[in-house]
């Protein structure tokens, strides 16, 4: 079926290269998906908070939440108004889970596309909002710290506060990719695209996925006109990225109909001015055992329950227009009925929401960049300097050259993962869009740093809109789950997936006197940098526009070598390897490039296949994102292997100079000019 | 006279922020990948007669466009502002260019008829080619009267005073219904689209019309010799003194010497 579909794709895309499609889909199904009953490296990956700043990354922390439960991170994916759900296909092989095993199902080298009036419609559903973010003062939302009443009301009469909503509560019940589209308008002033997220993508997140009809019909149609509005309450003083630690209380009351809630939060977006909270809580929970254990519960909490304060708003670095509080609840009267999901079972209800609004920050970062690069080419066109323009210097073209590559690569991962979360029912995509998080908060920051680069003093001027454009581009690597709980997310979750299918494998490579011929297989593919279980050769070349070939081709020998990477990883670490989160990092980045070159390529492959204006531009745009992904792949993958040029692996050279620092508190060399004698 | 019916005629246009290039043939201006919007005086003509509507002066409001299949795109507009349904009248892309503004007035005079209206509402030019006839015109096939460049509507007794922007300030008429309207800049400011608007325009009907349908042959009556761009603007000077501004001046012959 799948071949049957890729091969419909490739027709629609208007050509067909060399038959080499069906064969290598083949090939991929052959491959001996070796079998596992149980399950191993089942990580619990500690959470993260969106919309609020979560304290600094602490590398001791992740280590401690190593857990043998279920997997507590799945993908909650909402039909969208362009087909009904029952119609959709089950997504068999995962994308970028895949990858660690060294495959790549090549139906993900078929860009996917929207029909003709879908695409209509959402060209006529982004217009009136491009007009009204064309005339907003951005800059004094920002000196005022504070989204004016009146624009926010604008904000929710265009329709903008139930973006996702459905229908019959209301809302505009817009899939991922309509979501993905508005989010690049929404992003022009990030206190804006902040406040709308914390609102939808998070705040009512939880009712959408997990409320009853009773809870939807009491609190959307309220939540999608804005006439409520809604925040996400996780983060506290001492539970930040490890969400499974928080101190807020529920306790039931002794008949049984109401919990009191009791604690604080905090950088609670939304907090001073919402109606209806998304809380989590511990409560106690008594297991099947009969053993008492405290859980995390979700709560729905409307304002006036009573017992709810909020502090100030926070002065912050950037997003300064959007509403950022400490809430407290002082033993706050909550309904048992207000219950979202199971009692206990908010932990995994926080990780759905979370999970699933990440991958609007790809689309809301090309939006706005290219907006930036727009401005700043302008800049770069019209200024000259020793008597030429500065877009005739070769640096400055390298630059611009550069924020192109990753904008379009940004766009592209961000609308791969909406588009395949809507076609396919109820998809994983948890990986990816946390992959698309990761590279587009990365990506923005540094365009945006570029940019300023380009403007020279200029940017750097409150006169400007960049300097604000910089402070607000700083958040988005920190909330939303800080890009270093991310990678090890994408790491651990694609490791748990290559772990179960090489379980066997990995025995037998453990007890290499048992099995000489597979100890001689796997020598020699690994003198190659192949994979033991995984193809040797994927051959994607067959699957693009022969002009993308090359990087096909490019894109084939990272994914055999990243699966190669993956085995070596885990027979050395096996379980352990939750520790060594160096090691997972280049995992992740590794994962980040492949995932990002199959966004690229797919894409590029369909615009020149279907004529699109520019598809050359694309064409470049790809080779050269291909190129330098490529090169730090190879980087990444050398430096998974130990080195012989050095003494010491670079890792463990890291980690003692952080030893040395943290003991002295401090920068631990002498000062330059100290003598010893 | 409650329950006017009110049509309003709607030209989708290229977008007055987009920079016009003319064609190298100079046959036309580039429309291909040219973004596109509606006409924002029609604009404003939706938005009063929505507003009519709105003060249950007008009980249906009916848009009507005349052009290729794009021009369902601006009615669509027209009706996620308010518009009750819509009319498109497809002319294919060739006879557009050469589309005149008296074919869409007995077009729109017709639909008239047709639909029974009482008003016919109309921008007081398009901002493309900047005719200012389509309303008149209208007036005129239809034999009704007419109240151009409105600034202000009202309804009175038997009729609407309309408040128009002439030349030397404003001058107030009276007109009957039936009649035709033309929206100026200062009637109204037009809402945005909401987007739970635009959902709901999803399901408005939109009827599909041929010129043919309506008896009119849209054959060209004038052809378009060329279109250049306008003169760049000669680079002045600047001279030192008041003598040679003055001897500058005489050179031209624009002082008597």
């Amino acid at each position: 079926m799948l071949a049957k579909r890729h091969a419909l794709g490739l027709a629609r895309a208007g050509f067909r290269c060399q038959n080499t499609g069906a064969r290598a889909i083949n090939q991929l199904h052959k491959v001996a998906v070796l079998s596992s009953t149980k399950r191993q490296d089942l990580v619990r990956i500690p959470s993260h908070r969106c919309l609020s700043t979560t304290p600094a990354f602490n590398a001791q922390q992740t280590p401690a939440t190593v857990d043998v439960k279920e997997p507590t991170v799945s993908e909650g994916s909402e039909g969208g108004i362009y087909q009904p759900k029952e119609s959709k296909p089950v997504l068999k092989e995962p994308l970028a889970k895949n990858l660690f095993l060294g495959k790549l199902d090549p139906e993900f080298l078929v860009y996917p596309e929207i029909s003709k009036e879908e695409l209509e419609f959402l060209t006529e559903l982004v217009k009136p909002i491009e007009k009204f973010f064309a005339q907003l003062d951005s800059k004094s939302i920002d000196q005022n710290a504070k989204i004016p009443d009146e624009v926010l009301q604008q904000l929710k009469d265009l329709g903008l506060f139930g973006l996702q909503i459905p229908e019959e509560y209301g809302g505009l019940n817009l899939d991922a990719t309509g979501f993905a589209r508005i989010c690049e308008v929404t992003a022009l002033d990030g206190a804006i695209g902040v406040t709308l997220a914390a609102h939808q993508s998070i705040g009512l997140k939880g009712i959408l996925i997990a409320g009853t009809e009773e809870q939807k019909q009491k609190y959307l149609p309220q939540l999608s006109t804005g006439e409520k509005v809604a925040a996400f309450c996780l983060t506290e003083p001492s539970s930040g990225s490890d969400a499974a630690s928080i101190q807020t209380k529920a306790t039931l009351s002794e008949d049984g109909n109401t919990f009191y809630l009791n604690g604080g939060k905090i950088w609670i977006s939304n907090g001073g001015i919402a109606d209806v909270f998304t809380v989590f809580a511990k409560t106690e929970v008594t297991t099947p055992e009969g053993e008492i254990q405290d859980k995390v519960t979700a709560f729905i909490v409307e304002r006036n329950f009573g017992g709810i304060t909020h502090g100030k708003p926070e002065d912050k670095l950037g997003i300064r227009g959007s509403n950022t509080c400490e809430v407290h609840f002082d033993n706050t009267p909550v309904p048992i009925e207000n219950v979202l999901g199971e009692v206990g079972g908010g932990f995994k209800i926080a990780m759905r929401i979370l999970n699933s609004g990440r991958f609007s920050m790809g689309s809301s970062g090309a939006g706005f960049l290219k907006v930036l690069i727009n401005l700043t080419s302008e800049h770069a066109t019209s200024r000259s300097q020793f008597g030429k323009k500065l877009s005739e210097f070769g640096l400055i073209q390298e630059k611009f050259s550069k924020l192109a590559i990753t904008t379009y690569a940004m766009e592209s991962m961000a609308y791969l993962t909406a588009r395949t979360l809507d076609s396919y029912d109820d998809p994983d995509m948890s990986v990816e869009a946390a992959m698309v998080k990761i590279f587009s908060s990365e990506g923005c920051w540094h365009c945006v740093s570029e940019c300023l680069q380009v403007l020279g003093g200029l940017g750097y001027m409150k006169d400007y809109p960049y300097e604000r454009y910089l402070r607000d581009t700083r958040i988005l690597l920190i909330f939303e789950g800080t890009n270093e709980i991310l990678r090890l997310f994408v790491a651990l979750q694609g490791i748990q997936h290559a772990g179960k299918t090489m379980k066997e494998l990995l025995k037998k490579l453990r007890n290499p006197l048992n099995n000489p011929s597979l100890m001689f297989k796997a020598a020699w593919r690994r003198s190659r940098g192949k994979s033991v279980i995984g193809p040797e050769v994927l051959k994607l070349e067959g699957e693009v526009h022969p002009e993308l070939e090359p990087e096909a081709k490019i894109l084939d020998q990272g994914i055999v070598a990243f699966g190669g990477a993956v085995e070596d990883v885990l027979s050395e670490f096996g379980n352990k390897v939750v520790h060594e989160q160096m090691k997972l990092r280049r995992l992740a980045d590794i994962c980040i490039d492949l995932f990002a070159m199959i966004a690229c390529i797919s894409r590029s492959s369909r615009s020149l296949c279907i004529g699109l204006k520019n598809a050359d531009h694309e064409i470049l745009l790809t080779r050269a994102f291909c190129y330098e992904a490529d090169q730090r792949i190879k980087r990444n993958l050398y430096e998974l292997q130990p080195s012989k040029r050095v003494k010491m692996e670079i890792d463990d050279i890291h980690r003692q100079i952080a030893e040395s620092v943290f003991k002295q508190n401090g920068y631990a060399a002498e000062h330059p000019l100290a003598r010893s004698y | 006279m409650s329950g006017l019916r009110v049509i309003v005629g709607c030209k989708r246009v290229i977008d007055y922020a987009v920079k016009i290039r003319v064609k190298p043939d100079k046959t036309g201006v580039i429309t291909d990948g040219v973004k596109h919007s509606m006409n924002p005086f029609d604009e404003i003509a939706v938005e009063e007669a929505v507003r009519m509507k709105e003060k249950k002066l007008a009980s249906e409001v009916i848009a009507v466009s005349c052009g290729p299949t794009q021009c369902q795109e601006t009615l669509r507009t027209a009706m996620a502002m308010g518009a009750d349904k819509s009319i498109h009248v497809e002319v294919d892309a060739a006879t557009y260019e050469n589309l005149q503004p008296l074919h869409v007035a007995k077009i729109l005079a017709k639909v008239a008829q047709e639909e029974k209206a009482d008003i016919v509402f109309t921008g007081k030019q398009a901002i493309d080619d900047d005719c200012n006839q389509t309303g008149q015109m209208v007036a005129a096939i239809l034999d009704w009267p007419q109240a151009t460049f409105a600034s202000k509507v009202e309804k009175v007794d038997g009729g609407l005073t309309v408040t128009r922007e002439i030349d030397g300030g404003l001058e107030t008429i009276k007109v009957k219904v039936p009649a035709v309207l033309t929206a100026d800049l200062r009637l109204n400011e037009p809402r945005y689209a909401t987007l739970p608007n635009i959902m709901k325009a999803k399901k408005k009907p939109m009827a599909k019309k041929k010129p043919a349908d309506y008896g009119v042959d849209v054959g060209p009556r004038q052809s378009v010799l060329k279109v250049e761009d306008p003169p760049v603007r000669q680079a002045g000077s600047k001279l030192d003194s008041v003598e040679s501004l003055v001897a500058k001046l005489k050179d031209a012959g624009l002082v008597p010497s």
